[in-house]
């Protein structure tokens, strides 16, 4: 199934949601022009589309698979077409888009990476988690290196030469990162000993890279328990030579892969470090700072686990829509007598396929304007703590709304399908396996749902949350009474409210009883997800009203700002008395009771 | 060496909006790209000049309203700059007056090799490159799907029929190159960043020395007197094998004179 990257629809939002034309103004990002990031956009749509997306269905077909290598250790061969791909990518330098120009980076804004990962993603996301997880280990790197580490790893980690992991995953500490028990000993001349085993390392080990940088999590000699003695250290495949070139083997093997639901193009690791003579490892930043360093970059890795939501609602609505305008069944109401018409004329279909698009434009909304908030946190201007704080809150947002709704949505393109989509020919079912993991790693939905009511929600007392749930009432008086877009305004009124009744009971009963905040915490994403896209996809439709465009692509964005405003900004109102319960009822039953 | 290459850039094939009534030609105010059977062209330029270790592949563009995002992509493929031109007079243009136009701009450049693609994915002539090499009075070859340069003469591998024919040509020369026979290089962001910064000379028609009601409309040789609906492809014939079936299969092909 071919990809249209959905270039102009991205290009709305940069300028009209994320004001991009603003975030270029601002130091660090004055030497980017407009032209040249429209530019790239576009012709990294097109690489994508016409290279990334046509493995994609070799990624889940014959997928990643594991055997011995002949030097003892754990070799993983990922689909040709992958590594003819991955080479073309090293090519494109899109890897370096947004980082430092020092070594080799373009010094454009987040924002602009998270468009070429929309489209990446989009096209094959098993592929792209290979760049996304180099991406963190950049960030990390570049935060918390030191120069000579720097010097060494970022210009060919940019290039995508090398590539980078993340292993914080043991057996026995997933959601708990603090309960890991992998080790690192010193030798004595800076470098430590790594041993333990980690488990669901993604792309940690494959042969498209010529070396891959491990980030490891472990604990120093002495260190105390939980996540205050937690290092991070940098381990390589290959030890480099005097001349900077991939040398010695280190002693990182990768003992199996695990068979998964989807992205079977991308190889989960169970990763063995030192079982032989030792894995050679440099430690990242402070002993001690590990976990801190790890949330440096854990607002970056969660936005782009949310976009994965997006990208997979993309490519599936693209399919479904291409199913509906083709497959001719029954005869739709207004058809001519006797005519058979085709599925896209059932009001039921339209439904499914309003209900997707409108979610893309206010998933697309949300998590652009994540990323110009983290953008504008970056220059220091006057109201970089106000940004930081808007980024902050959106982030559980992004990351646990979109990789929920991605769940439903692909669910819709199958049933779109109706039979054909639970048949693996079509290739739809794909989008619906490979979404299921986004709502799992870089911190489960439930995790994300706690960080929302336990962190976010209390900054400024609560404060942060009213004001922006004060400046969408604004905007819904606003758009109340504006003719092309119905009830809009009065639906986003009558949200905003809910949501305010359910944040004040949320600041007044969490507090006393955390259970109660936590019970609520999952609805209560949801519901206030919901009414930022509101608010979000308020300012797109206002943009509408006067904004020198295409009629016709107006008239569709106003459609969908509507059907999101008035078919499913409503569904916050039965989210309320989720919101509001208690956690009374959850434990009512015993764990034994529930045998 | 210095290679000319004539791109056209053309309303996206997958967008490509309607024709205008009034004249029966393509709508073209929208925005442009490069068109793809000029992208072989510019990447056998770009490979030539890397083979040859020195000299550098420039464009030549005419185009409505100053359009120049299909000459970026080339840009960012590598080319080293651009004319563009780009005059309302021009508007009407048939494929002999495009040809002179082109053949001006590229005179003054003076190249060893002028290279273009077969015909547009948009009008279809097919003529625009011959008749450049009548204009300049330059040799003309067609049909390339190689070429490698020899002295001060290039080789020629010319798609027939049949396979190919091995043609030599003294340079300079006008090479029409066949879609599809090599693989365009996709842009690189280094490529992108640096195609900002590449010279795009702009061009109206009377810097070139064309009166304006030699050109467009007014000086079109051809008119176009007639659009029509392309006729619906017509429904094929199934065969249901009956064991048999072979012999309609066989006797198909020799129908049309394949076997
Ligand atoms: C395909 C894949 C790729 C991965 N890639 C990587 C990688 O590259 N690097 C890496 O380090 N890890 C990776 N992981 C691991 C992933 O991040 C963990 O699976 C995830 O953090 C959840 O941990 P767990 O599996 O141990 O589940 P658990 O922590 O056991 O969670 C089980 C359930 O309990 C809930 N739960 C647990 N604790 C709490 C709590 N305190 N409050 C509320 N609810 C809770 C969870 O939300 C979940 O619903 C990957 C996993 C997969 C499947």
């Amino acid at each position: 199934m071919t990809y249209v990257p959905p270039i102009r629809d991205i290009n709305f939002v940069l300028d009209h949601v994320a004001d991009v034309d603003d975030l270029l103004t601002r130091p660090p990002f004055t030497d980017v022009d407009r032209e040249t990031l429209d530019f790239m956009i576009e012709e990294v749509g097109r690489f994508m589309a016409e290279v990334i997306a046509p493995t994609n269905v070799d990624g889940d077909k014959i997928g990643a698979t594991w055997s011995v290598g002949d030097d003892g250790y754990g070799r993983v061969t990922v689909p040709e077409s992958f590594t003819s791909a991955y080479k073309q990518f090293v090519a494109s330098g899109f890897g370096a888009v947004p980082f430092d120009p020092e070594f080799g980076g373009g010094g454009f804004p987040w924002i602009a990476a998270i468009a070429i990962q929309e489209l990446m993603t989009s096209a094959n996301m098993a592929f792209a988690l290979c760049p996304l997880l180099t991406q963190g280990a950049i960030d990390a790197i570049h935060h918390h290196g030191t120069d000579d580490q720097k010097a060494l790893y970022l210009p060919k980690m940019l290039t995508g030469e090398w590539t980078g992991t993340m292993n914080l995953t043991e057996p026995h500490a997933g959601s708990d990162v603090g309960a890991l028990t992998s080790k690192a000993e010193p030798v004595g001349d800076g470098s430590f000993k790594i041993s333990g085993q980690k488990i669901f390392i993604t792309f940690g080990e494959h042969e498209m890279a010529e070396n891959i940088i491990h980030l490891v999590l472990a604990r120093t000699p002495g260190s105390p328990p939980g996540t205050k003695g937690i290092s991070m250290f940098l381990v390589p495949k290959y030890l480099a030579n005097e001349d900077g070139s991939p040398g010695q083997r280190n002693d990182v093997s990768c003992v199996s892969i695990e068979h998964k639901l989807g992205i079977h193009g991308s190889p989960t690791c169970v990763l063995a470090f030192g079982e032989n003579d030792g894995a050679i490892g440099w430690p990242l930043g402070d002993e001690g700072a590990g976990m801190r360093n790890m949330f440096t970059m854990m607002n970056n890795a969660r936005l782009s686990v949310g976009l994965q939501g997006l990208a997979l609602t993309e490519r599936a609505y693209q399919q479904a829509l291409g199913y509906a305008q083709e497959r001719v069944q029954g005869t739709a109401v207004g058809a001519e007598k006797g005519a058979k018409s085709p599925i896209i004329d059932h009001a039921n279909v339209r439904r499914m396929l309003m209900t997707q698009r409108s979610w893309i434009d206010a998933m697309r909304c949300l998590l652009y304007e994540n990323a110009a908030a983290l953008d504008r946190t970056v220059g220091g201007g006057d109201d970089a703590e106000a940004q930081q704080e808007w980024a902050d809150l959106l982030i559980p947002l992004s990351k646990g709304l979109c990789t929920d709704v991605v769940n439903e949505m692909t669910s819709l393109a199958i049933q779109i399908h109706g039979g054909m989509g639970f048949v693996e020919e079509t290739g739809v079912a794909q989008y619906y396996r490979d979404a299921r993991i986004a709502a799992i790693y870089e911190g489960t939905n439930g995790i994300q749902a706690a960080d929302l009511v336990g962190r976010k929600l209390p900054m400024r007392g609560g404060a942060v949350v009213l004001e922006k749930l004060d400046a969408a009432a604004a905007l819904a008086a606003e758009l109340t009474g504006v003719a092309p877009l119905g009830d809009f305004g009065p639906r986003l009124t009558e949200a905003t409210a809910a949501a305010r009744r359910a944040t004040e009971w949320l600041l007044e009963h969490g507090m006393t009883n955390p259970n109660n905040a936590l019970a609520g915490s999952t609805p209560y994403l949801r519901m206030l997800g919901v009414v930022i896209c509101g608010s979000l996809l308020g300012t797109l439709a206002k943009a509408t009203l006067d904004a020198d465009d295409d009629a016709d692509f107006l008239a569709a964005k106003q459609a969908s700002a509507r059907f999101f405003g008035e078919q499913i900004l409503p569904t916050v109102g039965a989210l309320e008395a989720q919101v509001t319960a208690g956690a009374d009822l959850l434990f009512a039953l015993s764990a034994e009771q529930l045998a | 060496m210095k290679v000319v290459v004539c791109v056209k850039q053309i309303p996206d094939p997958a967008d490509p909006g309607a024709l205008d009534p009034e004249t029966k030609t393509l709508k073209r105010d929208m925005k442009l790209i490069l068109d793809e059977s000029d992208s072989y062209g510019v990447e056998m330029a770009l490979q030539l000049v890397d083979a040859a270790g020195e000299g550098e592949v420039t464009l030549v563009s005419m185009a409505p309203n100053n359009e120049r995002s299909g000459l970026s992509t080339a840009l960012a493929m590598g080319a080293a700059s651009a004319t563009l031109v780009s005059d309302p007079a021009l508007q009407g243009s048939d494929s002999l007056t495009t040809a002179k136009v082109l053949a001006a701009a590229i005179k003054d450049q003076s190249p060893d090799l002028v290279i273009a693609g077969s015909e547009s994915s948009d009008g279809y002539t097919g003529t625009v490159p011959e008749q450049i090499a009548g204009v300049l009075d330059l040799p003309s070859v067609t049909a390339a799907k190689s070429i490698t340069v020899d002295g001060s003469s290039i080789k020629v591998q010319r798609q027939t029929d049949a396979g190919h024919d091995d043609v030599e040509c003294p340079m300079p020369c006008v090479v029409s190159v066949t879609a599809g026979v090599v693989e365009p290089r996709y842009p690189s962001f280094k490529g992108i960043m640096a195609a900002k910064s590449k010279p795009v000379d702009e061009k109206t028609a009377a810097d070139l020395g064309f009166d304006a009601d030699a050109v467009g409309w007014a000086g079109a040789g051809q008119e176009i007197v007639d659009v029509a609906e392309a006729p619906q492809r017509e429904a094929g014939e199934i065969v249901e094998d009956d064991g048999e079936a072979y012999t309609r299969i066989v006797g198909f092909l020799e129908e049309l004179k394949i076997i």
